[in-house]
């Protein structure tokens, strides 16, 4: 029997749109050069990069010049957070300033605070309800309490599809004085853009290739490269960008924004059906996030007493790639801090997240097979009517 | 009386991996009558998380937890 796969793990990263295939195949050819010298294949390749620096800068409501690439999403959230942090020198205190963050950020953006912590800075987590959502006002609250230097908040969450009240907490924040970042990777391409002051991306997450992020910084914002100077993308990323991979990833951010909002419609519709079947089908099944204000693509639930490294086994030995947050599939065999955050059941988890022009068919075969999976499982490790 | 002496049943996870602890805790929570309290001791990060998740799914109540030298004991009482 010729295998069937279903890839369902967008939120990770989707394979390359074809359009963003072709701009890159081109670019290899055409962008090679060093846009940064004065001779003509020089001045060629910088003009491609402006062209996608205006468009990316377009979506994201930007002038070109508060643009940067960089070489991935955790790159630019480290850059961020690490850059919005930075204290002039000599101004005393310490190297760094506070940041507040919600609990369920991505990793990259916590890890980042905790290195500044090391050098006067602090790093203080808000945390989100049941659903992974942060409360604005408490979210405030803390920025508030203490001086800030930065805050930050994603616009939806990357494991379970929350959506933040990101309006709310910039314009307090705005009244504070204090910058916020906001970590837009799951929703740049599928979702309008909401107000920021840092905005980071991940051109995998639309259909760009790997090795793209967006980092952009508002005119108006203070923010120290934490890195030796260094001219290329504006002083904000060391060492110049990967100019095929960047013309590809505009080309597919394009595409992907032109199709959103029918895009978007449809898996928030396959999505609902899998919310709305899961728990009918298997039982002991919790299905978490948000069920209406959440990423189109996402849906997460967790399975009682099944083992998640399991489960993912058994789905992809049936053709199915999907994420988890359970421990046991984690390198740290730590469970994931979002779910943890939020106090829901974090063993036999799964992620099925939709890449664009998912096919509403393999969502329906994983219908099909998730029960008899489930139950496998649960008879194997001796739990069935536990 | 002692915070030990409250338990009634005392089951042994230490060492085991998620889904063991919540698995072994639902095996042995009705041994101890309906009101009185049981505790699953362990050391796996996840049961801190998944014990109350497995209390609210089942509808038993999470009492809290409690130090151990080794891990930690998570008290949950048997409502029905």
């Amino acid at each position: 029997m010729a295998e069937q796969r279903a890839y369902l793990d967008a939120a990770a990263g989707e394979p390359l749109a074809p359009v963003a295939r072709q701009a890159l195949l081109a670019a290899l050819d055409d962008g090679w050069a060093d846009p940064r010298r004065l001779y003509a294949e020089g001045r060629r390749a910088a003009l491609l990069l402006d062209a996608a620096r205006a468009s990316v800068a377009a979506v994201l409501g930007a002038h070109p010049d508060e643009v940067s690439f960089t070489g991935s999403g955790t790159q630019a959230a480290h850059l961020a957070v690490l850059g919005g942090l930075a204290r002039r020198p000599g101004s005393g205190g310490g190297a760094y300033g506070r940041l507040v963050a919600s609990a369920v950020e991505h990793s990259a953006v916590l890890a980042a605070g905790t290195l500044a912590e090391g050098s006067g800075g602090g790093v203080e987590t808000v945390g989100v309800d049941r659903l992974g959502r942060v409360d604005a006002a408490e979210f405030v609250r803390a920025v508030h309490a203490r001086p800030t230097a930065l805050a930050a908040l994603q616009s939806a969450n990357q494991e379970v599809g929350t959506v933040q009240p990101v309006d709310a907490v910039h314009e307090a924040c705005r009244a504070e004085g204090v910058p916020l970042l906001v970590d837009a990777a799951q929703t740049v391409g599928r979702m309008a853009v909401p107000p920021w002051d840092l905005l980071t991306a991940s051109a995998r997450k639309w259909g760009g290739p790997p090795g793209v992020g967006v980092l952009a910084v508002r005119r108006s914002v203070r923010w120290r490269a934490p890195f030796p100077a260094d001219e290329a993308e504006g002083g904000r990323v060391p060492g110049g960008v990967g100019l095929p991979a960047v013309l590809a990833a505009a080309t597919a951010l394009e595409a992907a924004v032109a199709d959103a909002a029918t895009e978007s419609a449809r898996l928030h519709a396959i999505v609902a059906r899998l919310r709305a079947e899961l728990p009918q089908l298997v039982p002991d099944v919790e299905v978490v996030g948000d069920p209406d204000d959440r990423l189109p693509h996402v849906v997460t639930f967790s399975c009682l007493f099944v083992d998640g490294e399991a489960l993912v086994t058994e789905l992809d030995r049936l053709g199915f790639a999907v994420g988890s947050g359970s421990a046991c599939t984690a390198s740290t065999l730590r469970p994931s801090h979002v779910l943890a955050a939020m106090g829901v059941l974090t063993h036999g988890n799964v992620r099925v997240s939709l890449p664009r022009g998912a096919a509403e068919s393999d969502v329906e075969r994983l219908l099909t097979v998730l029960p008899g999976v489930v139950a496998g499982l649960r008879e194997r490790a001796g739990v069935a009517g536990l | 009386m002692t915070e030990q002496d409250d338990l009634a049943a005392e089951v042994d996870a230490l060492g085991r991996r998620c889904p063991v602890p919540v698995i072994e805790l639902a095996r042995h929570v009705l041994d101890v009558p309906p009101g009185a309290l049981i505790a699953v001791l362990a050391d796996d990060e996840a049961a801190r998380v998944d014990v109350p998740a497995w209390c609210r799914m089942r509808g038993h109540e999470y009492v809290g937890e409690r130090p151990r030298e080794r891990g930690a004991a998570y008290v949950v009482r048997r409502l029905h």
